[in-house]
């Protein structure tokens, strides 16, 4: 880390729940200079720590997992007991140290702890917290339980990826849940900049489902204005022809696509076949789109001769738009985003090193960083307890033996 | 609201659109520059610039550049992508961090601004090959796809808000405005959840998934993921566990209310039921009856029973489904902005801010007119 103060130096953090979509939103935060708790319990550990691969060394392991640590980095991790009513009282002493409160318990569960917005705000006007799930905190379904994988389908996302004659496509992991926690952190931001203003915090309710469907809205918008339902379309585009992605040595995939003629002309005499644009079947956009079969092949044997690099240097050479499909081994030696410094390694205790991942954005003057590996479970109770919120030892000790950490 | 006195001046073409649209979600006074000649009537133009007013003017005309100066320097925040962002131009972003330095520049491109390909052109399709997304959607064995309509562009944008904000609470402490650097590319990786570490950490390499859920089988079956029903598709996946326990019995019980034929189904101890020690035959059987039933039942009747017995799965939605979803209408979701066009429809504001969804205050594509946004609050001052 460079000695430049961090952007959101002075911001304090705590949260409460565990896998994807409130705890990125505490990454994020946590990258750019605030300090983040993560709290857990020994009874109920993050369940990204141990229900998913992958894990370090193929060891599963309270503090192995990749994806809960791919989350979680630049935070503290504490333990407390939230069933013990001292536990609840150390609960509340650490959220009166902190400014934002992110949660994503199923709704209701705060509350019932006492831990619920009005309680937490009565002598801490200031506070902002976040509350995030799958349906948001009302309505008919609130109380869903549910996954962010399947809630893509809800929203949407899978119906419309794949092709027309084929079924709906599964998309990795949650995905729906981090458009939420991405909307998400800029709404606690947005909140933390008018409680520093005005004093007056602010309580958020985050509905996955609806953040969802704000990455969603050119397709709504057009069902709305008329009528139409958007269908799956493999990767064509109602402008640009070809517009895809082609197959390339070594089991390897390269994405181009050509929104002009004159895209296609240069298309062409790369492949060593200018005289393609000319032909009838491919001089325009529509003629391209009709013949998209034969145009396809003809593009495919020009590829499959290459590598996916060398096809797309050999077409941003011509101005011509392509990229290749970079695959999860290629995002680690993509040149683009070595220079970016995109994964930044940190040393874990039991995990060894491992590579973090930046956001997608960085300040020029105030840069952020991976500030650290994620934490193992409670791993930092006594610097967060004792350092952070100022507990004497005697009372740090107390806690301790009633098994508050617990 | 929350952005109250946040001026924001949005120079973005479609990688950046998203980014000016949260910020006035989320209270901030946004104005859009607009080419003379952009066409605002296509959806994807109308959805994610609701909510700003909008000044025509052509940045690369000298005649114009007071307006802007006007404009600037009352912002708070300013958004650029290439186009009007260009090098020397009104709006780049190098230059208007000289020009006024408490302004929080924020410069949207697909590669970021420095590194060997940041001079690559790209669209959604290429930006989606560039962060992974591609790779991991699609049949296994077939081509890669992208992902619904296109993504890249709101990953990009809801980034560029972050790290506005992110700046602006910085500002707001310091008086310094900063230069905020987004990625489109890196922008998609957060989209990959977990994935890039199975290879980062023990050189595992996770690929597309198709519509079967595969590796969950230590004899290599096949679980589908997506089933035909009445009047569509249904996203129902067999999973083990407490939570897979309680769906599978709760669909069974389902079934035989209604009289289904459950084959194999009727014998199974769902307590025991591991999805990992099934071959391809024994789960073929298992999915048979289930083909059957779901096959007779719609969507919305998935959605309502499965809520009421509390399994997991979802129908895959059309859009059509969405804007009738009791849980969206009940939440106020789509909303109409006031006094304006009365059909059209938009997402409203996306999160609940005290209990209320801020309303939407502009129609897209309202013009800025003569009422000129308010001059910056004096506060935020170091």
């Amino acid at each position: 880390m460079s000695g430049v103060p961090q952007a959101l130096d002075g911001i304090n953090v705590v949260e409460f729940g565990g896998y994807a979509a409130g705890p990125h939103i505490g990454k994020v935060l946590g990258n750019f200079g605030a300090k983040v708790v993560h709290v857990e319990s020994r009874d109920r550990p993050d369940g990204f720590r141990l229900q998913y691969p992958p894990f370090a060394g193929n060891r599963p392991g309270l503090n192995r997992g990749g994806c809960f640590s791919m989350f979680n980095d630049s935070k503290y991790g504490v333990t407390i007991d939230l069933k013990k009513p001292e536990g609840l009282e150390l609960a509340r002493r650490l959220i009166s140290w902190a400014d934002l409160v992110v949660e994503n318990m199923r709704p209701g569960v705060m509350e019932r702890l006492g831990l619920g917005y009005g309680a937490l705000s009565a002598n801490n006007h200031g506070l902002v917290m976040l509350s995030t799930c799958n349906m948001g905190q009302t309505g008919p379904r609130a109380d869903t339980p549910g996954f962010g994988s399947q809630l893509s389908a809800l929203a949407g996302f899978c119906g419309m990826t794949g092709f027309p004659n084929g079924p709906p496509m599964l998309l990795y992991g949650p995905y729906i849940d981090y458009i939420a926690s991405t909307l998400g952190a800029s709404a606690v931001l947005a909140a933390l900049i008018r409680s520093r203003r005005t004093g007056k915090g602010a309580y958020l309710d985050l509905s996955q489902y609806e953040a969802g469907l704000m990455f969603m809205g050119g397709a709504l918008q057009d069902y709305f204005a008329t009528g139409r339902l958007a269908e799956r379309c493999g990767n064509d585009d109602p402008e640009a022809a070809p517009h895809g992605a082609f197959p390339c040595r070594d089991n390897e995939w390269v994405a181009l696509s050509c929104w002009s003629d004159a895209d296609f002309a240069a298309l062409a005499v790369v492949m060593g076949n200018p005289k393609l644009a000319a032909e009838k079947d491919f001089a325009t956009a529509a003629a391209r789109r009709t013949h998209k079969q034969p145009l396809d092949e003809i593009i495919s044997a020009w590829t499959r001769c290459k590598t996916a690099d060398a096809a797309a240097e050999a077409l941003q050479a011509a101005s011509v738009a392509a990229y290749p499909v970079v695959s999860m081994a290629g995002l680690f030696s993509d040149p683009q985003l070595a220079a970016r410094r995109q994964w930044r390694v940190r040393r874990h205790s039991e995990m060894g090193d491992q590579a973090y991942s930046f956001p997608g954005f960085d300040l020029a003057e105030a840069p952020g960083d991976i500030v650290g590996p994620a934490p193992c479970l409670g791993g930092d109770n006594e610097f967060v307890f004792r350092d952070l919120l100022g507990l004497a030892e005697a009372e740090f000790e107390t806690y301790k033996e009633r098994g508050v950490f617990g | 609201m929350l952005l109250t006195d946040v001026l924001v001046i949005d120079a973005t073409d479609r990688f950046g659109w998203l980014a000016g649209r949260i910020l006035a979600d989320l209270g901030a006074e946004v104005v859009k520059i607009d080419a003379p000649d952009t066409d605002r009537s296509r959806p994807e133009w109308r959805a994610f610039n609701v909510n700003k007013r909008v000044l025509e003017a052509d940045p690369s005309r000298p005649a114009n550049a007071s307006a802007f100066g006007e404009l600037l320097a009352k912002a708070d925040i300013c958004l650029v992508t290439p186009g009007l962002g260009e090098s020397g131009g009104a709006f780049d972003p190098d230059v208007l961090r000289k020009a006024y330095p408490r302004l929080v520049v924020v410069a949207i491109t697909p590669f970021g601004r420095t590194g060997p390909r940041k001079d690559w052109r790209a669209t959604d399709l290429e930006v989606m090959a560039a962060g992974g997304a591609m790779s991991m959607a699609g049949e296994p064995d077939g081509a890669p796809v992208r992902i619904s309509e296109p993504q890249s562009y709101s990953w990009a944008g809801a980034h560029a808000a972050m790290g506005a904000l992110t700046a602006l609470v910085r500002r707001d402490a310091t008086g310094r405005g900063d230069l905020v650097e987004v990625s489109a590319q890196s922008s998609v990786i957060i989209a990959l959840s977990h994935a890039p570490a199975f290879f980062d950490l023990n050189g595992d390499k996770p690929t597309r998934a198709g519509a079967f859920m595969t590796g969950r089988s230590i004899k290599g079956a096949r679980y589908r993921v997506f089933w035909p029903c009445r009047d569509g598709w249904l996203n129902f996946i067999f999973y083990g566990g407490v939570a897979g326990r309680r769906t599978n019995e709760q669909l069974v019980a389902w079934m035989r209310e209604r009289g289904a034929e459950l084959g194999p189904l009727a014998k199974i101890d769902w307590a025991r039921f591991d999805p990992t020690n099934a071959d391809q035959a024994e789960v073929d059987a298992l999915e048979a009856p289930m083909m059957k039933f779901f096959a007779g039942i719609t969507k919305r009747e998935y959605l309502i029973e499965a809520h009421k017995r509390e399994m997991l799965g979802y129908p895959v939605s059309t859009m059509a489904d969405i804007v009738t979803d009791p849980q969206i209408e009940a939440r106020g979701f789509f909303q109409k902005v006031a006094g304006s066009n009365p059909d059209e429809t938009y997402c409203g504001s996306f999160a609940l801010i005290d209990g209320k969804r801020p309303p939407l205050r502009y129609e897209a594509g309202t013009p800025l007119g003569d009422e000129q946004p308010k001059p910056r609050r004096a506060g935020g001052q170091p």
